[in-house]
């Protein structure tokens, strides 16, 4: 808190996300309380958290504005209550949003048609929920290709689509068992294969894995890299782990209270968060994972140099060779020119934990 | 501990008031009470000033009657036709044509039911259910009441799908559409639930006659109510990550309610089925008055004949029914709550359903069989026995030898006990009573209650019927009263005890699934008719919910506030007096509510052993078929129940506000 960094982070030179935006929140909305819609529009879409307190309000979601884009890891991360769940419901519709606009892909998605939405959801979302919410009455086979009978498939066509996904998620030799007779982890598995049965382009996670045991969500982490990998979905994730997010995330959005207080990357929250709240969350983060090469380099001095870096690399993939070399590292962008570099100094600092004001000088 | 003195001393005030206020309002009625004579009116009911609702009834009834006549025939014929299917493939026999010519099909052969019933018990729970709902056939059949218990199974059968179906989009109307449940299905519900079983059966029997198509409207409006509770809860139970789910499948309306939301309930909608069955077959019984036959029409007419040997056996036969029916259904209801267990899926229908095709295999084997072998066909009367002398030797045996003792102490609960607490009850003044009730209601959830409960009870006086209120209410209060007094001690020692409750558990099971006409028949056999007779069997009926309900609420404090209690150093005697038992207090009371309205259901079918009060009135006005008496009397036996129920309720849910 005291000790953070007050220089602005070094991300000079970073590319610009030229992704096309999947998913965008406009000043999005979700009040709970009588007469909600008319108070918001009454101050055109501004109020503070006193104002909707004194009108016997509850906030669950307030002016969240922010963008998705396709093929990143977008995750929203709060602790309990603050508005994270509420807030992926209103991007999904499962609930109505009290003011603001919700695209996808450009068209505002709260306006759309009932039947347009069922649609939607049949073939371009997918969703996977904390406790699996499972049929208990169909088995693993069934319970996957449910959403594609839900559409109408008929039962080869889908059978197959399903047994490709469980394939996918390595469940094969269990299509026949019924939720309750598998673990927590096989559940979530079953949960994950039925959201992709239907090939969805945007996928939203509600704290798929903060039900499972410590052992568990890490394995299961493990697997929605390697799915990921594979699959290249628009993912939205909710978590209240900060580490599940650092591990995860292309860029985190960290709520309070219904609000958005900061979204970056996890270095960029590491290395600048906006407020105590965040520090607060970034404190006891291996920061050798998270800080990489641009954000502890220098402008060259010429000295000479141990070995060469890119720009994206963390820390802690060439802490040991750095320290073992005793020399600094270039650090070269993409067709091999050096953009500065790296000093020992400076990275067993980072992995002491020691704080000088400016990076590396 | 500041905290709850300070506590105490906000909440000590209104107490003191209260207590005033109660002492005043005692004291005026005692006042009247006294002065009887000099305001007669506002102890009986003026009968100048009564209101004459009962001729409305009836004449609303007679318009129904002459006007919807066409109406109800056709429900008849139509209800009629998978009626008669039923009990002529269980019962009767099909007759194709008339007179010498005509052909017989034989009813489905008895040895291949108790095999089909065998087979069921296996396949729904194990060899033990198989040999318990099989075993229970088969004592039907042996013990010669074949026939009987066929037909009361044929209408269960055709009533029971009845029941699910209407209840199941009843309660998923009321769970669609809040304000359809607040106002048209929750007080239907309550309505249905507490008007007396007889009192449906005279609207049936005069729009429908006496036919077993008006005993089956009857059952199926009777037993209707735990289905659409049991589906409304269901569906409010479905976790809403599930409803969530359906929503991001893209399911539409429908496919979300039939493919999601109702599997998803299957647990609880399957506890709702086995109350329905059980509910269904209490029902058949009662309704054998109005032409249902079967078991039920067996014993009523040993009761009325007195042949207490004939009426325990066929006593004897509805519980194995019930029994069977019972373990059955739960057993269902368990694998359903428990889930599937998987397994490879067979293309053929017989490796699929191997039980069913057995089943159906060996009925039909039987069957046709039994066109050459008549032994199959109807129990043959070699093997049957009766236990029907025994038991009346049995009961000339302790009349003999113990008439005097049992005769005294029935004479000595007359005397000491019931004739005075009777006289008190009827000479009560009835303004005095929607007084003291109104205020009861008042204090414990404010004018809302206190009008409902006020009115409810006014009805009762203005309706002229406040004598035979009272007396409904004296005997239904001396019953529950005991019941409590021996439930709720065996209750505790079963919460304290697990091998006692081992013991207890599959008893009170057992009561709780009897029909009530079951527990007349033994203590006539003693008693004889009247009060004691009445109130004996009640206790015996209504005291399971005192036993069942102070075992759970002691059971269910949470470990850590006992162990939470030990470790400050409570001796187990303190923590039960001072944790567990003032923690449990709501769940007792809740308790003693179900016991006071199984007294109450009870009492007003012991008007066939000869009580005076609301439940002889409507005995009466069946009898006569007078709709409008017997409409009248149910309501105000309803009546008490309503008010019974909702100011023990309102009472729980404030003791419940307190302890968080």
């Amino acid at each position: 808190m005291t000790d953070r960094t007050e220089q602005e982070p070094n991300t000079a030179g970073a590319p610009k996300d030229a992704r096309p935006v999947k998913l965008a929140c406009r000043n999005v909305w979700k009040l709970f309380g009588s007469n909600a819609a008319n108070f918001i529009r009454e101050r055109d879409g501004k109020a503070s958290m006193a104002d909707v307190t004194a009108a016997g309000l509850v906030g669950a979601v307030r002016a969240v504005d922010l963008e998705i884009r396709q093929g990143e890891i977008f995750i929203i991360m709060g602790l309990s209550g603050s508005g994270k769940s509420t807030l992926v419901r209103c991007m999904s519709r499962l609930v109505e949003p009290t003011h603001g606009k919700v695209e996808f892909e450009g068209n505002d998605l709260l306006k759309i048609s009932d039947a347009a939405l069922i649609e939607l959801r049949r073939h371009r979302m997918g969703m996977v929920f904390q406790n699996f919410a499972l049929l208990p009455h169909l088995n693993v086979l069934e319970n996957i290709a449910f959403p594609l009978s839900i559409q109408g498939q008929d039962r080869a066509t889908r059978e197959a689509r399903a047994r490709e996904v469980i394939e996918l998620v390595g469940l094969r030799g269990r299509e026949h068992f019924y939720p309750r007779e598998l673990s927590g982890g096989q559940q979530q598995r079953v949960g994950i294969a039925r959201s992709l049965a239907t090939k969805p382009e945007i996928w939203f996670l509600d704290e798929p894995f903060s039900a499972l045991d410590p052992l568990i969500r890490r394995e299961m982490q493990d697997e929605l890299m390697r799915l990921q990998m594979m699959l290249h979905k628009t993912i939205v994730f909710i978590t209240h782990d900060f580490d599940e997010a650092i591990r995860l995330a292309d860029r985190i959005a960290i709520m309070k209270d219904g609000e958005v207080i900061q979204i970056g990357t996890p270095e960029e929250l590491v290395v600048n968060p906006a407020t105590d709240y965040v520090a607060e969350f970034t404190r006891d983060v291996d920061r050798a994972k998270v800080i990489s090469a641009r954000s502890l380099m220098r402008a060259c001095d010429g000295s000479e140099h141990g070995g060469t870096v890119a720009p994206e690399a963390k820390i802690s993939s060439f802490s040991a060779s750095i320290v073992a070399a005793n020399k600094p590292f270039a650090v070269v962008n993409g067709s091999g020119k050096p953009i500065g570099e790296v000093t020992p100094q400076a990275v067993i600092d980072l992995l002491a934990g020691i704080e000088r004001s400016g990076a590396g000088t | 501990m500041t905290a709850t003195a300070s506590a105490g001393e906000t909440r000590s005030r209104p107490v003191q008031v209260w207590l005033l206020v109660w002492a005043v309002a005692l004291a005026a009625v005692l006042v009247v009470f006294l002065l009887q004579d000099r305001l007669p009116w506002a102890v009986n009911y003026p009968a100048s000033a009564v209101v004459p609702v009962a001729d409305w009834v009836s004449a609303l009834m007679r318009w129904i009657k002459s006007n919807l006549s066409w109406l109800t025939r056709s429900i008849t014929a139509v209800l009629g036709v998978p009626l008669d299917f039923a009990l002529n493939l269980l019962a009767k026999n099909f007759k194709i044509g008339h007179g010498a010519e005509a052909y017989v099909l034989p009813r489905l052969s008895w040895v291949g039911v108790c095999a089909a019933a065998f087979i069921t018990g296996h396949a729904a729970g194990g060899r033990k259910l198989s040999l318990l709902v099989g075993g229970c056939f088969l004592y039907i059949a042996l013990f010669g009441q074949w026939t009987s218990a066929m037909l009361t199974l044929g209408l269960i059968s055709i009533a029971v799908p009845f029941c699910i179906v209407t209840g199941l989009f009843a309660g998923i109307w009321a769970w669609r559409k809040p304000w359809a449940e607040r106002l048209i299905v929750s007080p239907a519900l309550d309505l249905m639930q507490t008007i007396p079983t007889f009192a449906y059966l005279i609207p049936m029997l005069l729009l429908f006659g006496n036919s077993p198509v008006s005993a089956m409207i009857a059952t199926a409006i009777f037993a209707t109510p735990p289905m659409v509770r049991a589906t409304m809860l269901g569906l409010s139970r479905v976790p809403s990550e599930i409803d969530d789910f359906s929503e991001m499948a893209g399911c539409t309306a429908r496919q979300k309610l039939w493919r999601v939301l109702l599997p998803s309930a299957r647990p609880t909608l399957m506890v709702g089925v086995n109350q329905v069955i059980m509910l269904a077959l209490n029902m058949v019984i009662i309704a054998s008055m109005i032409g249902a036959g079967g078991l039920g029409y067996d014993v009523l007419l040993a009761l009325r004949a007195l042949k207490v040997g004939e009426a325990m056996e066929a006593g004897l036969a509805i519980v194995a029914l019930a029994i069977a029916l019972d373990r059955l259904s739960q057993a269902i209801a368990h694998s359903q709550a428990k889930g599937h267990v998987h397994q490879e899926v067979s293309p053929s229908l017989w490796r699929r359903y191997p039980n069913l095709t057995l089943a159906i295999a060996i009925l039909v084997v039987t069957t046709l069989l039994g066109l050459f072998v008549p032994a199959l066909a109807v129990v043959p009367k070699a093997i049957t026995f009766t236990t029907a002398p025994l038991w009346k030797a049995a009961v000339n045996w302790v009349t003999i030898n113990f008439f005097d003792t049992i005769e005294a102490f029935r004479v000595a609960l007359i005397l000491n006990l019931l004739n005075p607490l009777r006289a008190f009850c009827e000479g009560f003044p009835w303004l005095g009573a929607v007084f003291l009730l109104g205020l009861a209601g008042y204090q414990l959830s404010g004018l809302r209650l206190a009008v409902l409960v006020a009115a409810l009870t006014a009805f009762c006086a203005i309706t002229g019927l406040w004598e035979k209120t009272m007396a409904t209410v004296y005997l239904c209060g001396i019953s529950a009263f005991i019941a409590c007094l021996i439930g709720i001690p065996i209750g505790l020692m079963a919460s304290r005890s697990d091998r006692f409750e081992k013991i207890v558990t599959p008893v009170i099971d057992t009561l709780q699934v009897l029909p009530s006409f079951c527990f007349i028949i033994p203590v006539v056999m003693l008693f004889r008719v009247g009060d004691v007779t009445a109130m004996i069997a009640t206790i015996a009926f209504a005291v399971v919910p005192a036993i069942r309900y102070t075992n759970h609420g002691i059971r269910q404090v949470p470990p850590a506030l006992i162990e939470a209690a030990k470790v400050s150093g409570c001796t187990p005697r303190q923590t039960f007096f001072r944790v567990q038992l003032p923690l449990a207090l709501p769940e007792i009371m809740l308790g003693v509510n179900q016991t006071i309205l199984m007294a109450l259901a009870m009492i007003i079918i012991c008007a066939m052993v000869g009580t005076r009060d609301l439940g002889q009135e409507v005995f009466i006005a069946l009898s006569k078929a007078d709709s409008g008496r017997g409409i009248v009397a149910g309501l105000a036996i309803a009546f008490i129940g309503i008010v019974a129920d909702r100011l023990f309720s309102a009472w729980t849910a404030k003791a419940r506000a307190r302890l968080g």
